[in-house]
């Protein structure tokens, strides 16, 4: 059966015997660059319909319905309408900063794609300390959110930015817990031993309550983190307008707006890499029959499958919840979601230690 | 009783974001909220100052959208004048021709036929309930929800197709004459009430579900700009806001017009004084307005709907006030007649301006998000303020 993994190596394999290993080298970094580019204009569009198709059922509308099939273009003609749209810079900017800002966020989304395993094999970077990567990589896109809204000179600009410092560093921290529970179940922090310790189930399952609470506290963090509702606060527009992007207009605003998804998309990958077995089909035990049907299934739909499930989820939360205030936010972070989790990696690490888990 | 408030300093000079910060009140942050802001719905100006996210002052700024509504009454006859305060308090555009109508009739000694009565109150009710409608979207998208105000709207478009079929308008109904009512209820008008009635039952407990109970709001509100009884008085608040603070208000009580007083109803009170006193009491009118409909939608007597007037309608000489429950509280009409067919003066006391003078002592010391959410409870409607 050709999967993902066997068109990669017969690639290398060619382009190696063509050219040899410089040229290879070279090629291959161009094409995972066209890829990642590919990925993410896809992943904007795609996302971007799915939230407003899911707004708008959730609140008893139709959503974009003109442009095009069941108005699937809608995303399209909006990027157009972007582009081609003036990108001002305000008049007491910091013109260097304002302007690299967006483009800080967008690298950063764009970096963090590198450990992630997206079938089998199919994957850019397969670093052995693939997690860590992640958590740190995805706290300094705090730093373009702070640049954007100082480099504004508004002062709505400015709160949305301390706000979302505030909050991004804060949750952080549950983020990172919920993820080494997982990583001291497995003992690797590499990406690929990660999904390979959940063939015979998923951490979800096989990980009993302590996992199951690392996994909620995972979702409401990186809920945060991207900045969602509940805990839009860095924007919340009927309190800053916009937040951190007010000033921006244009391709500017659009790559921020892009990058809000893309992060959506990743920390939901890495949710489903962590919690819900990657690209690892879903297995029940010993029942060879339905875990041989399950096999048939390719591991990029499973991957792309549970992520978009987590995404959806997060819509879910964006749609029904109203926002918490600053303060509550912070509240909940360090009185409630911080020491629970620090208890509870203390009980899978017992677990892990007495081998507990399945 | 109102607190002494500072010199509001100039922003440019103690901004820090701006180079100062010597002068006294320095790291203190400058915001204009509005007139053009999500959240204030319409044209209200606030500049508050801020000391981190901690509210200060906030400083509310008028005369956006005056349009000097009581002037302009000076000029227009006793029939016309009704129809302009429909843009004041466009929320509550029928109750406010309410108010103009009774205030004319009692000059003129109108004696208006019940079942005008009936449909007078069954409008006012219905006008209650969709700006209430509206009222509970709107919180919700202040307080960080925007799925409420779809489902909010879903239910008062079936008010606003009622209006349509019976009065030819939507919103601005202008419903009223001197005496009655302009035309007669549509044919479908009971049974499209009764539908409405049998849908809204339904998902005014959906409502619930979807906001009331949620703990983030419940959190959002609870002990957020409390405004005590004695506050609330001395601020002159009237309808949900003070009846939030425990003050006995409601006009439809106190003074009864039309059939009010043959009406089972209760007058909502809340003792919190907090937001979501405020939320609850409104929640609570709407059953309360629900309750209202149902007594009279099938009770609508037989006979005139418009008692026979004057074509033109002199009101003699002297002083008359009268006033009605809107949706946001008390709504007074003062006439000042010399005789002729305009008044002499005018003067419309609108529940709104009361309510949006205790948002300072409210707000203070609140973050910025509390001051959203205040605001969302006094449910105002900035025509209503600025006249």
């Amino acid at each position: 059966m050709p999967s993902l993994e066997n068109i990669t190596d017969d690639l290398d394999v060619w382009l190696y015997q063509q050219f040899g290993a410089t040229a290879t080298f070279l090629i291959e970094s161009v094409l995972i660059a066209l890829l990642a580019i590919g990925l993410f204009s896809i992943l904007g569009l795609v996302l971007i319909m799915m939230e407003r198709k899911v707004s708008a059922y959730m609140q008893v509308r139709l959503g974009p319905n003109r442009v095009g099939p069941k108005g699937m273009f809608q995303t399209v003609a909006d990027t157009l309408k972007l582009i081609v749209k003036e990108g001002m810079t305000p008049d007491g900017a910091d013109k260097f900063l304002f302007n690299l800002a967006p483009f800080i966020v967008m690298i950063i989304a764009m970096v963090i794609l590198a450990p992630l395993a997206f079938s089998k094999g199919f994957q850019i970077w397969d670093i052995n300390i693939g997690v860590l990567f992640i958590t740190a990589v995805s706290s300094v896109s705090v730093i373009g959110i702070l640049m954007a809204g100082w480099a504004s000179n508004n002062k709505y600009s400015l709160l949305g930015a301390m706000r979302s410092g505030a909050q991004i560093v804060s949750y952080e921290l549950s983020a990172g817990l919920s993820v080494i529970a997982i990583v001291v179940l497995t003992g690797s922090l590499r990406i690929s031993d990660i999904v390979a310790s959940q063939e015979n189930g998923w951490w979800l399952f096989k990980g009993h309550i302590p996992v199951l609470i690392a996994f909620v506290i995972f979702i409401i963090a990186i809920t945060a983190e991207t900045n969602r509702a509940p805990f839009d606060l860095a924007e919340a527009e009927s309190e800053l307008t916009a937040g951190f992007h007010t000033e921006y207009s244009g391709m500017k605003f659009a790559l921020f707006f892009l990058a809000e998804y893309v992060n959506i998309f990743i920390v939901c990958a890495v949710g489903a890499t962590l919690f819900l077995g990657g690209w690892m089909p879903l297995h029940f035990g010993s029942n060879t029959q339905f875990n041989h049907v399950m096999d048939y299934i390719p591991g990029i739909v499973w991957f792309m499958g549970k992520t978009f499930f987590l995404i959806f989820v997060i819509m879910w939360f964006r749609w029904t919840f109203p926002r918490l205030r600053i303060d509550q936010l912070l509240n909940l972070e360090w009185k409630y979601l911080l020491p629970i989790s620090l208890f509870n990696l203390l009980l899978v690490t017992l677990m892990a230690i007495m081998g507990w888990h399945f | 009783m109102y607190r002494q408030t500072e010199i509001l300093q100039d922003a440019t000079q103690v901004s820090p974001l701006n180079g100062g910060g010597d002068l006294e009140g320095a790291g203190d942050l400058i915001i204009n909220v509005g007139p053009q802001h999500p959240s204030t719905h319409g044209v209200l100006h606030l500049v508050i100052t801020l000391n981190g996210e901690t509210i200060k002052k906030v400083e509310p700024h008028l005369g956006y959208i005056h349009r000097s509504i009581e002037k302009m009454c000076e000029s227009l006859t006793f029939r016309q004048f009704i129809y302009v305060t429909s843009k004041m308090d466009y929320l509550s555009s029928h109750i406010n021709n309410h108010g103009c109508c009774l205030c004319v009739e009692k000059g003129l000694q109108i004696e208006v036929p019940e079942r005008a009565q009936v449909i007078r109150v069954l409008m006012d009710e219905l006008t209650r309930l969709a700006s209430h409608q509206l009222w509970w979207g709107a919180l919700g998208m202040d307080v960080g929800a925007l799925t409420p105000f779809f489902h909010a709207f879903r239910e008062r478009e079936l008010i606003n197709d009622i209006f349509e079929e019976t009065c030819g308008t939507r919103l601005t109904m202008n419903y009223m004459v001197p005496g009655g009512v302009m035309a007669d209820l549509h044919p479908n008008f009971q049974r499209r009430v009764h539908e409405f009635i049998k849908q809204f039952k339904l998902k005014i407990d959906e409502y619930d579900e979807l906001l009331t109970d949620n703990i983030i709001f419940k959190n959002r509100m609870q002990g957020v700009g409390v405004l005590s009884a004695a506050d609330a008085v001395s601020y002159g608040c009237t309808g949900p806001v003070a009846r939030g603070s425990n003050v006995v208000c409601d006009i439809r009580k106190l003074y009864p017009y039309e059939v009010y007083n043959k009406l089972q109803f209760d007058e909502v009170i809340e003792t919190g004084g907090d937001c979501y006193a405020r939320y609850m009491v409104r929640m609570k009118e709407m059953r309360q307005s629900l309750s209202i409909i149902e007594q009279l939608i099938d009770q609508v007597p037989e006979g005139e709907f418009q008692a026979k007037t004057k074509a033109v309608l002199k009101l003699p000489k002297g002083e008359y006030y009268s006033r009605v429950e809107t949706a946001r509280g008390e709504f007074g009409v003062y006439i000042v007649s010399e005789g002729g067919t305009t008044p002499y003066r005018i003067k419309f006391r609108s529940p709104g301006f009361s309510n949006l003078s205790a948002l300072d002592h409210m707000a203070r010391g609140g973050k910025i998000g509390d001051l959203i959410a205040i605001m969302g409870s006094l449910d105002l409607v900035i025509p209503d303020i600025d006249r």
